[in-house]
């Protein structure tokens, strides 16, 4: 790449990052921008009640959904925990379906039927957030045994790797352990990326697992390549996880990922967040992904300036004010939505308004 | 035409639909060189390999959610859970995300995923080993739950399990496993999910069951007077269940037994008990009685007889709603 010789400055070794193009940064930094833009009006509306159930905010992690969907392909297949909003942007998602999900509209991306904690886009290769805390973690090495499977067995097209995302509450589920070791046994490509945000709920990490100041040890007890990376600084996300990817898809094999990150907000919009000070919080605000890269760009690309960052959050603020707006106008279910797609074929006695009642062969009704 | 038991009228199906297609792999406890618990997957292993007849760990779990994250990327795995009991660890996966993830979706990620599991007791075995949870997941919406009985119907059944575009639980019933040998088609054919099916006519009384039940039920009708004609329904079909051949066969019939060997409480029996009385009241001549297991835990099998039903309890039933 061109642009590699100048891009590193000073004494700094050369970076695998230096390689990206600054198109391709300024997109990351676009990217991570919308994802804290969209959480910030998704606060908003879910404050305004115009967002039911429960809402996980993203904000603060945005270099680990960015950077990581970043150094795979597309047609990657990528699941994921409840929080799961930033992901899916990243992904491609359109804020508007992102946002319409929330709302529970129509419009959304499964009909508002899953809300904010099941983002499914199937043409993205993402399939779907979870509810249930470390259960999405076999379901990564299924998508990723078929992936393998397409292309090893049914010489079907070419190696893939699966990303499965799960918080560091997750990894003391028992589920996430058989996940583990399936994927190990079997030579699954699925990356577990524990996004390792110092918190379950409200519990600290080294409250409420084992060993917590070595979480690879975790990885490494079934012979699983095991890797921190310090997730606030993307490029170093990218300096670490492509290599892993590459390595993962080449060898067709498992790894697991402790992704340092931090969460701005609380669990759920429902926190009081009586765990941690408002001082850590700061601490790590300092440490901002999307400021970091911002600076990177500005000081040792040249390839933005105040203006066109102005400009550039400007318009991401329009797109999300777009979406939101799209949220509001779209379209509440019909009561028919109560039964479609719950089978591929109707059933009986799924519906209060379809042909079948209780009681309709009884001539007294 | 061969004759075949119920295991290798499954093991036929899970061939065929193999050999017809590259996506079907079947995983689960020891199927493979040692063909499962009850060796139905037996011969499997080596005839497909290794890449499709997984040995996997003992994590129920983990197997079941493997196979959803399979389903969902366009195989369709067809795994084992060895007994019944053990669908406990994997009760998170199955209805939390194999039964939802159709609707999560819009309809675009769907779970093709048949799991099989030996059902029932009757085999001298303890609790875990014996029990009959249908109802348990047939109130879960957004799975379909089959339980055929003889050979033939298992052969047909499986086959629309395995490319029902939805995950269907198939329980098979241990006790018939090798107990009952019939003429089983070698070429292939579907039995619909969702169509009971009648093992005897008659106009006096209807008597509804599934499973290995569907024994007792033949020898209490065998036991029956001869002057009594009654209508004998194998279900198959757990959910969607038929209630339409039901009702008409009650219509007809104005008395309605049911017979499970599940506990009485909440059982499919309660159901059909109550949908008999919503569907077809001013026909009937007797409440609906109900012959089921008791509600305690599957006893271990010094007592196991005294649990399941039998031909001697469903003729008390059958006498008492003909005489009311």
């Amino acid at each position: 790449m061109p642009q590699s010789a100048t891009a590193s400055t000073g004494n700094s070794k050369p970076r695998l990052s230096d390689e990206l193009s600054n198109d391709r940064l300024l997109e990351w930094l676009r990217s991570m921008q919308l994802i804290r833009e969209f959480e910030t009006r998704t606060m908003q509306a879910y404050q305004q009640a115009k967002i039911g159930g429960f809402c996980h905010i993203y904000s603060g992690q945005e270099a680990c959904a960015v950077g990581t969907i970043g150094s795979v392909n597309h047609d990657d297949p990528v699941v994921l925990a409840y929080r799961d909003h930033g992901h899916a942007l990243a992904r491609g998602m359109d804020p508007k379906a992102c946002m319409a999900e929330m709302f529970g509209k129509l419009e959304g991306c499964a009909k508002g039927k899953g809300g904010s904690m099941h983002m499914f886009d199937k043409p993205n290769w993402l399939f779907g957030g979870h509810g249930i805390v470390g259960a999405q973690t076999p379901l990564g090495a299924g998508l990723a045994f078929a992936a393998r499977y397409e292309w090893e067995v049914m010489n079907k097209g070419g190696k893939k790797v699966a990303l499965c995302y799960l918080g560091d509450g997750a990894i003391d589920q028992g589920a996430f352990f058989e996940a583990l070791n399936l994927a190990a046994l079997y030579s699954i490509p699925v990356i577990y990326i524990i996004e390792n945000n110092g918190y379950s709920m409200g519990t600290a990490i080294h409250r409420h697992s084992a060993n917590s100041e070595n979480l690879l040890a975790r990885g490494e007890a079934f012979g699983i390549k095991s890797v921190k990376i310090d997730g606030l600084d993307i490029l170093n996300v990218y300096d670490q996880f492509k290599p892993l990817v590459d390595e993962c898809r080449d060898l067709q094999r498992p790894a697991f990922v402790d992704f340092k990150t931090y969460r701005y907000q609380g669990h759920s919009m429902s926190d009081p967040q009586k765990y941690r000070t408002k001082e850590e919080v700061d601490q790590f605000k300092e440490k901002d992904s999307i400021a970091n890269l911002l600076g990177h760009l500005m000081n040792e690309r040249d390839a933005i300036n105040e203006d066109s960052w102005k400009a550039m959050r400007k318009e991401i603020q329009e797109e999300v004010r777009e979406a939101v707006q799209f949220a509001e106008n779209a379209t509440d279910p019909d009561i028919e939505e109560l039964y479609t797609d719950v089978y591929a074929n109707p059933q009986p006695n799924l519906s209060p308004t379809a042909e079948y009642k209780h009681g309709a062969k009884n001539p007294l009704l | 035409m061969a004759t075949l038991n119920l295991v290798q009228a499954i093991n036929l199906a899970l061939q065929q639909e193999m050999q017809k297609d590259d996506r079907v792999i079947v995983l689960g406890e020891d199927v493979g060189p040692n063909g499962g618990v009850f060796r139905v997957t037996e011969g499997l292993h080596a005839q497909f390999g290794d890449d499709r007849v997984i040995d996997t760990p003992l994590a129920e779990s983990g197997i079941i959610g493997t196979a959803i994250g399979m389903a969902m990327n366009d195989l369709r795995p067809v795994p084992e859970i060895q007994f019944e009991g053990f669908l406990g660890p994997a009760y998170d996966q199955i209805v939390n995300h194999a039964a939802r993830s159709r609707s999560r979706s819009r309809g675009a990620i769907t779970v093709p995923l048949t799991i099989r599991v030996p059902v029932g007791g009757g085999i001298h075995a303890p609790e875990l080993h014996s029990d009959s949870p249908e109802a348990i997941y047939a109130h879960s919406p957004g799975i379909k739950v089959v339980m055929p009985t003889t050979p033939y119907d298992a052969k047909g059944l499986l086959i629309s399990a395995i490319r029902d575009p939805d995950p269907v639980i198939f329980f098979e019933p241990k006790r018939v496993y090798r107990s009952f040998r019939e003429e089983v088609p070698e070429d292939e054919y579907t039995i619909p999910i969702g169509e009971a099916k009648i093992v005897s006519e008659g106009d006096d009384l209807t008597v509804v069951t599934w499973g290995a039940s569907l024994f007792q039920c033949i020898e209490a009708l065998d036991n029956a007077p001869d002057d009594v004609s009654i209508e004998l329904i194998d279900l198959r079909t757990i959910d969607p269940f038929d209630m339409d051949m039901i009702a008409e066969s009650v219509e007809k019939t104005g008395r309605c037994v049911v017979v499970h060997e599940a506990a009485m409480t909440c059982g499919l029996g309660a159901e059909i008990s109550s949908r008999v009385q919503e569907r077809c009241f001013l026909h009937l001549e007797a409440p609906v009685q109900r012959v089921t297991g008791f509600d305690t835990l599957m006893p271990y099998y010094k007592l196991e007889n005294e649990y399941l039903v039998n031909a001697k309890r469903v003729g008390q039933a059958i006498e008492e709603a003909l005489a009311y």
